[in-house]
C-alpha cells in the first residue's frame, strides 16, 4: 500500500471516481483522493463531469412499450387466470 | 416450473425511476387475477426488462419472448411469491434466468477476463509525460471544465441525455447492462452482483468503464457545441 503522504497523480486518480462515489476506497487512498482534489482544479472538474455523466444517464427513459407486445402480455394473463 | 426466489435485497433500491412502494396490496391484487394491477407491472416494468434482456440474447424478438416468459412465470408462481425479495428484483432474476437457458448468446466474461483490462479510461495523451515536472497530471491544455448545468427538460438537458443514450447503446454487452441498471435503473451494486454473477470489484470495473465512455462522448459534445 501506498503511503498516505506520497501525491496522488492526476491519471491514477481518473481511475478511481466510479469506485470513489461508491465508498468503496479504502481509507489511506481516499485521503490521498481528497488531498488531490484539494489542489486540482482539473481532476474536480473531473469529478464534477462525471457526476453530471451519471445524472445524465438517470435521465434517460425507456422506450414506449410497443402497444402489440403490450396486448400480448395481457392476452396471456387472462389466459392464465 | 419452479421459482427461483431471490434472497438478497429485501429492499427496493432507490434511484432514478424507482420508487419505494409497499406491495402487499399489488401481490394481493395479482393474486386475485386483477387484471389492471397487472397491466400497470407491466406499463412499469416492460421496457427496461427487455433493454436488459437484450443484452443476452441475439434480437429483440427474442428479448421479447424471454420477458414474455417472465410475465408467466410471475402469474404462474404469485401464490408461492413470498415478497421477501421486491418484485422488481424478482422479475429481473427469473429474467435473467430464463434468458441465459436460451443459451444463445452465452457471455463468457470470466472475472479473470474483466480484470486483465489495463488500459486507461481517459486518453494518456492528455496527461503529462515522464520527462515533465509533473509526471501524470493535466497538460494544461487537456484539462477538463466543468460541464455547464443542465437541467431535467432544459434543451440542453435533453440533448445530453440523447447524446448519453446513444453511448449507451453502443457500449460493450456487459457494460451496458451493468451502466443500465445501476445508473439508469436505480439498482444499488449489491443488486447487481446478484443478479449478474459478478464480484463487486469486476462490475465497479465495468460501471467505471461504461460511465468514462459516456463523459467523453458528453465533453465531446459539449466542446464541438457553439
Amino acid at each position: 500500500m501506498r503511503d498516505v503522504r506520497e501525491e496522488m497523480d492526476c491519471n491514477e486518480l481518473v481511475e478511481l471516481v466510479t469506485a470513489y462515489l461508491d465508498g468503496s476506497l479504502d481509507l489511506d487512498t481516499r485521503v490521498r483522493f481528497d488531498m488531490h482534489l484539494l489542489t486540482c482544479e482539473g481532476c474536480e472538474s473531473y469529478l464534477q463531469q462525471f457526476r453530471e455523466t451519471v445524472r445524465t444517464v438517470g435521465m434517460i427513459r425507456d422506450d414506449e412499450l410497443d402497444p402489440a407486445f403490450r396486448r400480448r402480455l395481457l392476452d396471456a394473463f387472462r389466459d392464465f387466470r | 416450473m419452479t421459482l427461483p426466489i431471490p434472497s438478497t435485497a429485501d429492499r427496493i433500491a432507490s434511484g432514478p425511476m424507482t420508487e419505494t412502494v409497499d406491495e402487499t396490496d399489488l401481490i394481493t391484487a395479482l393474486r386475485n387475477g386483477d387484471e389492471a394491477a397487472f397491466a400497470g407491472l407491466v406499463d412499469r416494468y416492460t421496457p427496461s426488462l427487455v433493454r436488459v434482456a437484450r443484452g443476452y440474447v441475439p434480437s429483440h424478438q427474442i428479448a421479447e419472448e424471454v420477458v414474455q416468459e417472465t410475465w408467466i412465470a410471475l402469474v404462474k408462481g404469485i401464490d408461492r411469491f413470498e415478497g421477501r425479495s421486491a418484485l422488481r428484483t424478482w422479475l429481473f432474476t427469473v429474467m435473467i434466468n430464463i434468458a441465459k437457458a436460451r443459451g444463445l448468446r452465452e457471455r463468457r466474461d470470466t472475472d479473470a477476463a474483466i480484470a486483465a483490462f489495463t488500459g486507461g479510461t481517459v486518453d494518456p495523451a492528455r496527461f503529462r509525460t515522464a520527462e515533465d515536472p509533473y509526471p501524470g497530471h493535466w497538460r494544461p491544455d487537456e484539462m477538463p471544465s466543468p460541464f455547464p448545468d443542465s437541467p431535467e427538460g432544459s434543451l440542453l438537458g435533453n440533448e445530453l441525455t440523447e447524446v448519453a443514450r446513444r453511448e449507451l447503446e453502443r457500449l460493450p454487452e456487459r457494460q451496458r447492462v451493468v451502466v443500465t441498471m445501476r445508473d439508469m435503473l436505480g439498482f444499488d451494486s449489491g443488486e447487481v452482483c446478484a443478479l449478474l454473477g459478478v464480484s463487486a470489484a469486476n462490475q465497479r470495473v465495468l460501471l467505471h468503464r461504461g460511465r468514462a465512455a459516456i463523459r467523453q462522448v458528453l465533453e465531446d459534445y459539449l466542446k464541438d457545441a457553439p
